[in-house]
């Protein structure tokens, strides 16, 4: 099915159009049609190498750092394109965020971590990078843990710390859209309900774009879900109707546990 | 089952495979210690080569080190007198050879690492030019340096500006010193490409991901982790470029000078140098022994030193960055 019906009534915050990305001359996904919510959480999911995570990428254009990716298509921020000539991946990815796989909090101390983004973008007062810091690792629901050791070094951390970091990180810079790429998949399941609590207080006041192998997972954080398969999107849908009612024989194979 | 001659027995079969376990294992142990016995016997030969030379110019050094030997010039057609001018030389040499080199070496590999298409030719143009640099015999680089720099720079200069008088166009420190540098530079290069390398893909990404531009992601994230790897490489270029002495011959060094370099346009004395002349021009050898024992000591010391300080330095960086790889 194409994705744009029975989905987003509310004008969308990111509108992809036709996207399709290359390695080389092979195809890795698309072409992709859909609309993300603004303010609401989109789960990604599918079974290895379906392409969900390339698509994830190049919603900020982290995939062009990639030698030999190519990428046709339109893709919206509120309107405005992200691909195209004159246009900056600087400016789009300081509106898109991104949260990885592994965390990946720089050898420097807490604080300059989450101060990165804001150095970079000029922000140098230090009463103001302070207040940022502390309301970015609140929103991460990190500070009361960290706020005695902010000078110690970020990689002192636990992991599941670590990743709280890195999202306190991209969330410094106040971008409208965060993308979260498996973000909980090396963490233990404590750590995992941290990040999923806060996954959902996030989609208060960001859209949240989550790629996961986890099935329960998406269930419990996404509003809305897409399927992948082999480089193409199947199914695309409010998150209960398509574990509830997925319209796709394969979704229904793969949510059941039949593959992947 | 089809008939066979003889049907082999779990029992036998097993037995059988006991007895090559055995075969095997007995082979293995000869061959280990075989190996160990030749790698042993290789490390002792390097450590004893080691010793004597270490043994020998200590033995015969030290009894004529003095405070006096550092802080004196040479005297008596250097049959007495120290090495203080050579000293000085040295390390005013090696420092502007830093300042000259180790910036060229690592623009160049964050340019090879960092910007340019890995599958272009030219990229891979510039690494082979870069092995085959660090192949070139030094007294290559040391001719080279006197064509390019004293002959055509130095003297190029000074017919445009000084009617053609012998101002630059001769040899001097400063030439030296950039000889030096193109000398050293493949090891600047290689050993910084390979810090590069070494920082992880994800550290990038997540510099970027956060709204950095490339120049940022590379002055802030990138070339911070890569430091210990960096000033790894500039310690061998300075250990290198402190012993060398075929590519200061013909630029700058000076078979004696009684004063210290003044300016960059001066000539300058080496240690390394100084220990060629000593041992091959002296009027009279026997009273010139000591003071060349001597002096390999004070070289041999002076690089171990700098050697050590640098490692120290290294080891603190990478202290400060737990997740550095150098």
């Amino acid at each position: 099915m194409t994705a744009a019906n029975g989905v987003a009534k509310p004008e969308p915050k990111l509108k992809v159009r036709d996207l399709t990305v290359y390695y080389g001359e092979k195809k890795a996904v698309g072409p992709v049609t859909l609309d993300i919510v603004g303010q609401h959480v989109t789960a990604l999911i599918g079974p290895s190498g379906c392409g969900k995570s390339t698509f994830l990428r190049s919603l900020n254009r982290m995939n062009e750092l990639i030698p030999g990716c190519r990428i046709e298509g339109d893709v919206r921020l509120d309107g405005d394109p992200i691909y195209g000539q004159g246009i900056d991946p600087v400016a789009v990815r300081r509106r898109i965020g991104m949260v990885f796989q592994r965390s990946n909090p720089f050898p420097k101390s807490i604080l300059e971590n989450v101060a990165y983004g804001l150095r970079i973008g000029g922000v140098n007062d230090s009463r103001d990078l302070a207040a940022r810091v502390e309301r970015a690792l609140s929103q991460a629901a990190l500070w009361e843990e960290v706020k005695d050791r902010l000078n110690d070094s970020a990689l002192g951390l636990s992991g599941g710390q670590q990743q709280r970091l890195c999202i306190a990180r991209a969330l410094a810079v106040e971008p409208e859209v965060l993308l979260m790429d498996e973000p909980a998949s090396a963490l233990d399941p404590i750590a995992t309900a941290h990040i999923e609590e806060l996954i959902n207080e996030l989609s208060e006041n960001y859209t949240v774009v989550i790629v996961t192998h986890n099935m329960q997972q998406a269930a419990r954080v996404a509003d809305y879900t897409a399927f992948f398969y082999l480089g193409e999107l199947v199914e695309f849908d409010r998150t209960d109707v398509l574990f509830t009612k997925p319209s796709d024989s394969r979704t229904e194979d793969y949510i059941t546990g039949r593959f992947g | 089952m089809t008939a066979v001659p003889h049907a082999i027995t779990a029992a036998e079969r097993s037995a059988a495979r006991v007895r090559a376990n055995a075969r095997r294992t007995r082979r293995n142990l000869v061959a280990d210690g075989a190996m160990a016995l030749a790698s042993g016997a290789a490390l002792l030969i390097v450590l004893a080569i080691l010793a004597i030379i270490l043994i020998d110019v200590i033995r015969n050094g030290a009894p004529r080190l003095s405070w006096a030997f550092l802080t004196e010039a040479p005297r008596d057609g250097m049959t007495a007198g120290g090495i203080f001018p050579a000293i000085v030389g040295m390390v005013e040499m090696v420092i502007l050879m830093t300042l000259a080199g180790v910036p060229v070496g690592v623009a160049t590999a964050i340019y090879l690492h960092e910007y340019a298409s890995p599958v272009s030719p030219i990229t891979r143009a510039i690494r082979i030019a870069v092995a085959n640099l660090a192949g070139v015999p030094s007294i290559v680089f040391g001719l080279f340096g006197l064509g390019f720099f004293v002959q055509f720079l130095g003297a190029g200069v000074d017919k445009v500006f000084f009617h053609g008088q012998k101002i630059y166009g001769q040899p001097a420190m400063i030439w030296a010193a950039l000889t030096m540098a193109v000398l050293t530079l493949p090891v600047v290069i290689v050993a910084t490409e390979e810090a590069l390398r070494a920082v992880p893909r994800e550290l990038r990404e997540a510099s970027l991901a956060l709204g950095a531009t490339k120049l940022q992601t590379v002055m802030h994230v990138v070339v911070p982790q890569a430091a210990p790897g960096i000033l790894t490489g500039t310690i061998l270029a300075v250990s290198r470029g402190a012993g060398e002495v075929a590519p200061i011959l013909f630029t700058g060094a000076a078979y004696f000078l009684p004063r210290l370099p003044k300016h960059l346009w001066s000539q300058f004395m080496s240690p390394s140098y100084h220990v060629y002349v000593l041992s091959t021009q002296s009027p009279d050898v026997d009273a010139t022994k000591p003071i060349l024992y001597a002096t390999v000591l004070v070289l041999l010391a002076l690089t171990f030193t700098l050697n050590i300080a640098a490692v120290v330095v290294r080891a603190r960086i990478r202290r400060r960055l737990p997740g550095g790889v150098g």
